[in-house]
């Protein structure tokens, strides 16, 4: 059990609060309060499209294949984050940087297609988050899921900063394998968020 | 000692009540008995000296007992209660009186069906703050609300049910005397929330009837003096139901 | 350690030190502790007396006050404020974030929080949510009017209520004090996980750090549901959508199903707390182990899991289908039990014990004779019937009074003055901390028990001028005396204020232990140096070993070695229960 290693050494935990263990807890907390927030907005969500007549079919109002593109792309930035983590644990610190590369490729490329899809929207479709509550809850749990990627690929960023600065190794790798947890979470998330807000008609 | 529930008025405030004392009952007991043991516990146990304290972690058995006797109160009176309000929520009587309220920021509008016997149509009578209702037949009330969340609180009748805009919730009741009555508001409505009163008048059920033609004859002439519909029946679109 | 070195700036004010950031709490707490408990008394005035000025009302703008008179949309901007202060700024901030901070890592023998830096961000994340729901007194038409639950439609249109900018202030300040307390509840959890000191299992833990991470566990999970609402709610006001508006297709009701899925584990964020440290000093004081402390443990788990399915109760007469009413019925039976068997164990506590009548064990004897009327009258407002009439009366605030005020206010008495010379190295005024708690204990009960009488009279919550109603006029007199038991009881507040604040400066040196008490935060100076311990402590036994007969002396500190086995490296898994 993890706190029993703690246990026997509270001094050196002390010291140093990043010793593996300590981060990786924090951030399966905190994955489970921020999964809180979307159980709320999908609740919310299902709510009033379970309580509306005339709720528009998702495919006839969404580019439904663009989106799958996407889904996809994120998908593969998921392997890609393994891929990264599994370099550095062999000590191929130009591999996790590349590996991490390719993973901030990917949410940026998410970024931009989504970007154009509500560019389409707002501009060509009229769609807005006054328009109706599909608009509404179209923009805000795909712009909360969004916030979410970009936090992403920010936090990305700096790990492959400190990466190509030689930060880590094959035994001091767990901000990497951290910053994985979360990507995981939020590729996760977007899987809920496609096929409620895409898929279920 | 005074009775603080005010009289009830309806076929099921009594039941109502009822549960309110039985309750009332089991927790004064509880009451009682824990506050007694507090306190006798905190006389015979203050600290003298040359006594110590008795070193015990617990009693299983006493335990047990004390989490199994609650729970089975707690599931007596949750089933009792269920009776309760089943009786009262479950279904509502099939009766021929209906009427529709409708809360508005600090207005209650209370239409009959008037002539053709449906609502919202233009012979609708609709007065303000002033219900009127026969005692001794079950009554449909159909509530709704314009504008936020208010509350139709009828205290002598144990009545009370939020009016939600966007949604028609049926209540009913049954009034056992005649008399007047006062209506209140009971959710937070804005700056005039106190003063959302209205009178509930029970009649009996001939006087009731002879209201409703006069105010039925006072819609049908004011139609056909002015030759448009009431301005008061002109807003029973504003709800959708 | 390297407190010396630090500028003052980053020892008192930015300072990460789990202790400072404990006590920054507390007095952020206790400031608007004052101004909520002014904005309760001006309520009471008015309910009192609608027709008569306010004293010192004269002293508001007259574009507030006219003539110093309370006006219907001061009245509910009162109220409204009064809750979400008490709520948000008082009870749950000195609860989990002053004794939360403050007792965590000493009380498991850790030299500080897991993350120090995020302590201290969570702090001064909540500070300005604080100062933005106080700014909001000063907005033009006001600040938020529409309770503390704040129900759409009427917080959700501007034109319902009148308030504009007040009602978005206090959406913002909410939702900044919630992100606050997510990040303490994230570092609460891995502390209490990761960095318990040598020998220190699960159960042997106080079960007041039993509590507190229960109710992180509440907030970490309940929270974000919140602030998902009150961003829905934040976009309705500002952005024009229609999430609680049903002509854009919208619906009412959601609002509640989401706040009230939050604030039910929220009441019990409040109380959790309060239960776990009356525990604690009951046993000092009693100098007799907790009565049944497994059971205590798992009713507070109990509590916390049921917590979660009960929040339908709070909407019987909302217009929600009477089916769900007797699903959340029964659920919320089910959790009185838990409820039950702490009321049960701390008479069992008590029982044969040797009881020693301090001020904090006074507190928290009153704790349990409150918090059971308050238990109790919990059960009216559960069944789904009597509900219907006493729901939105008196009655209710009778009840969430005798659990809010009645348990957890006297449950942060007996909390202040029971560690008051740990934190600070000094010790308050006895004698001052009886007459304030004998005081207290009986205005308390004049003001709020009268307060059923209300309720089952049919008065209404929330309303300016009961006066209206001729059903409610034989009750005024009740009124008039809940108000001026009100205001005594405001009044005697102050005793409370000088003797903490003149003892701060003026108070006997405490001792490291001065009650004589088992945990590790007694075996710590006091007050602890930044660091806590001179060395991290190693714990051979449970918490409430008091009266063993292993002992001379009445208390047995959890790590002090056993006479007889010096040093067991792994001590046999041990429940402190059952000897």
């Amino acid at each position: 059990m993890a706190h029993a290693a703690a246990m026997s050494h509270p001094q050196e935990a002390y010291e140093n609060p990043l010793t593996p263990g300590w981060g990786k807890l924090m951030m399966w907390i905190f994955l489970c309060s921020d999964a809180m927030s979307f159980v709320g907005l999908l609740a919310a969500y299902g709510a009033v499209r379970l309580g509306s007549s005339d709720w528009p079919i998702p495919s006839t109002r969404l580019d439904v294949p663009l989106t799958a593109l996407n889904t996809f792309i994120l998908i593969c930035s998921s392997v890609t984050m393994v891929k990264a983590l599994s370099a550095i644990r062999r000590g191929d610190r130009k591999g996790l940087v590349l590996w991490l590369l390719g993973t901030i490729a990917g949410g940026s490329a998410f970024l931009g297609i989504q970007a154009f899809e509500w560019t389409h929207q707002i501009v060509v479709e009229g769609l807005s988050i006054k328009t109706s509550l599909f608009g509404a809850t179209f923009f805000i749990l795909t712009g909360f899921h969004g916030c979410h990627v970009l936090s992403g690929v920010i936090y990305l960023s700096c790990i492959a900063i400190r990466g190509a600065r030689g930060g880590y190794t094959a035994e001091q790798n767990s901000p990497v394998e951290i910053a994985g947890l979360y990507w995981h979470f939020v590729d996760l998330i977007w899987i809920l968020v496609f096929t409620f807000v895409y898929l279920i008609s | 000692m005074r009775s603080w529930l005010p009289e009830g008025v309806s076929t099921y405030s009594g039941s109502i009540d009822h549960m309110f004392y039985m309750i009332l009952w089991v927790t004064g007991i509880g009451f009682i008995v824990t506050e007694v043991v507090l306190f006798a516990f905190a006389f015979m146990y203050r600290s003298r000296p040359g006594r110590r304290a008795t070193y015990t972690h617990g009693n299983s058995k006493l335990e047990i007992i004390w989490t199994v006797v609650p729970a089975a109160f707690f599931v007596f009176l949750g089933f009792m209660s269920q009776n309760v309000w089943s009786s009262i929520k479950g279904h509502v009587p099939h009766t021929d009186e209906e009427v529709t309220v409708t809360a508005s920021q600090f207005n209650w509008e209370i239409r009959y069906k008037g002539k053709d016997g449906a609502f919202d149509t233009p012979d609708d009578v609709v007065t303000s703050n002033d219900m009127r209702l026969p005692v001794d037949v079950p009554v449909k009330i159909r509530l709704r609300s314009k504008d936020v969340i208010h509350s139709f609180f009828l205290p002598q009748f144990r009545l009370k049910q939020d009016a939600v805009p966007g949604l028609t919730i049926e209540v009913w009741l049954q009034a056992t005397r005649t008399g007047e009555f006062e209506i209140a508001c009971a959710e937070l409505c804005g700056f005039g929330h106190y003063s959302m009163r209205g009178v509930l008048t029970v009649l009996k059920p001939e006087e009731y009837r002879t209201w409703l033609s006069e105010q039925e004859a006072g819609v049908t002439a004011a139609q056909a003096g002015q030759g448009a519909p009431a301005p008061a029946a002109a807003e029973a679109k504003a709800p959708p139901a | 350690m390297s407190e010396h070195k630090l500028p003052f700036i980053r020892r008192y004010i930015f300072s990460t030190d789990h202790k400072v950031i404990g006590i920054q709490f507390m007095f952020v707490s206790l400031l608007f502790m004052v101004v909520g408990g002014l904005l309760a008394m001006m309520v009471r005035w008015q309910l009192a007396y609608p027709d008569r000025a306010m004293p010192l009302g004269t002293l508001f703008p007259e574009s507030v006050m006219p003539e110093g008179h309370i006006g219907p949309e001061v009245y509910n901007a009162l109220f409204t404020m009064h809750g979400s202060i008490m709520i948000f700024l008082v009870i749950i901030p000195m609860l989990t974030g002053a004794f939360g901070n403050f007792l965590i890592p000493l009380m498991i023998g850790a030299r500080d929080m897991a993350f120090p830096k995020l302590n201290m961000l969570s702090f001064w994340v909540a500070l300005p949510g604080g100062i933005i729901m106080a700014s909001s007194f000063f907005v033009d038409a006001g600040p938020a009017a529409t309770g503390w639950t704040a129900y759409p439609p009427l917080s959700a249109v501007p034109d319902y209520t009148g308030v504009t900018l007040g009602q978005t202030l206090w959406i913002v300040a909410v939702l900044i004090v919630g992100t606050g307390s997510i990040m303490g509840a994230v570092n609460y959890i891995t502390t209490i996980v990761n960095m318990r000191a040598p020998g220190m299992h699960f159960f042997r833990l106080p079960l007041s750090l039993w509590a507190l991470f229960i109710t992180a566990i509440l907030q970490l999970m309940a929270t974000p549901v919140l602030a998902s609402a009150l961003g829905m709610l934040l976009f309705d006001r500002t952005l024009g959508t229609h999430f609680f508006a049903p002509a854009g297709g919208g619906q009412v009701l959601l609002w509640q199903h989401l706040f009230w899925f939050y604030s039910h584990p929220a009441v019990y964020i409040m109380i959790l707390p309060a239960m776990g440290f009356a525990s604690d000093i009951l046993a000092t004081f009693a100098r007799k182990p907790v009565f049944g402390y497994k059971a205590m443990v798992f009713s507070l788990v109990g509590i916390a899991g049921l917590g979660f399915i009960v929040w339908g109760h709070h909407m019987f007469q909302s217009g929600m289908n009477p089916a769900l009413g007797t699903a959340f019925m029964l659920s919320t039976m089910v959790i009185a039990v838990p409820s039950a068997i702490k009321v049960f164990n701390w008479l069992g506590t008590l029982w044969r014990g040797s009881i020693h009548f301090t001020t904090p064990m006074l507190h928290a004897m009153s704790f349990v004779s409150m918090f059971i009327i308050g238990g109790l009258s919990g059960i009216f407002m559960a069944s789904t019937p009597v509900d219907i009439f006493i729901h939105d009366t008196y009655f209710i605030v009778a009840h969430l009074h005798y659990v809010l005020f009645g348990g957890s206010m006297f449950g942060i008495f007996a909390a202040i003055t029971y560690w008051f010379p740990k934190m600070f190295g000094r010790t308050m005024n006895e004698a001052v901390g009886k007459v304030h708690f004998v005081l207290t204990y009986i205005l308390f009960n004049l003001t709020f028990f009268p307060m059923h009488m209300l309720g089952m009279g049919g008065h209404m919550r929330r309303i300016y001028d009961p006066t209206q109603y001729e059903f409610l006029k034989p009750l005024q007199p009740i009124n008039i005396f809940i108000t001026q038991s009100a205001l005594l009881l405001g009044a005697v507040q102050v005793l409370f204020m000088a003797n903490f604040l003149l003892s701060l400066f003026l108070g006997r040196k405490a001792e490291r232990n001065p009650w004589r008490a088992n945990t590790l935060e007694w075996a710590a100076p006091s007050p602890p140096p930044h660091g806590n311990f001179e060395r991290i402590p190693t714990v051979y036994r449970g918490p409430y070993e008091y009266s063993s007969p292993e002992s001379s002396e009445d208390y047995l500190p959890q790590d002090q070695p056993p006479a007889h086995a010096p040093v067991p490296s792994r001590p046999p898994a041990m429940s402190p229960a059952r000897a």
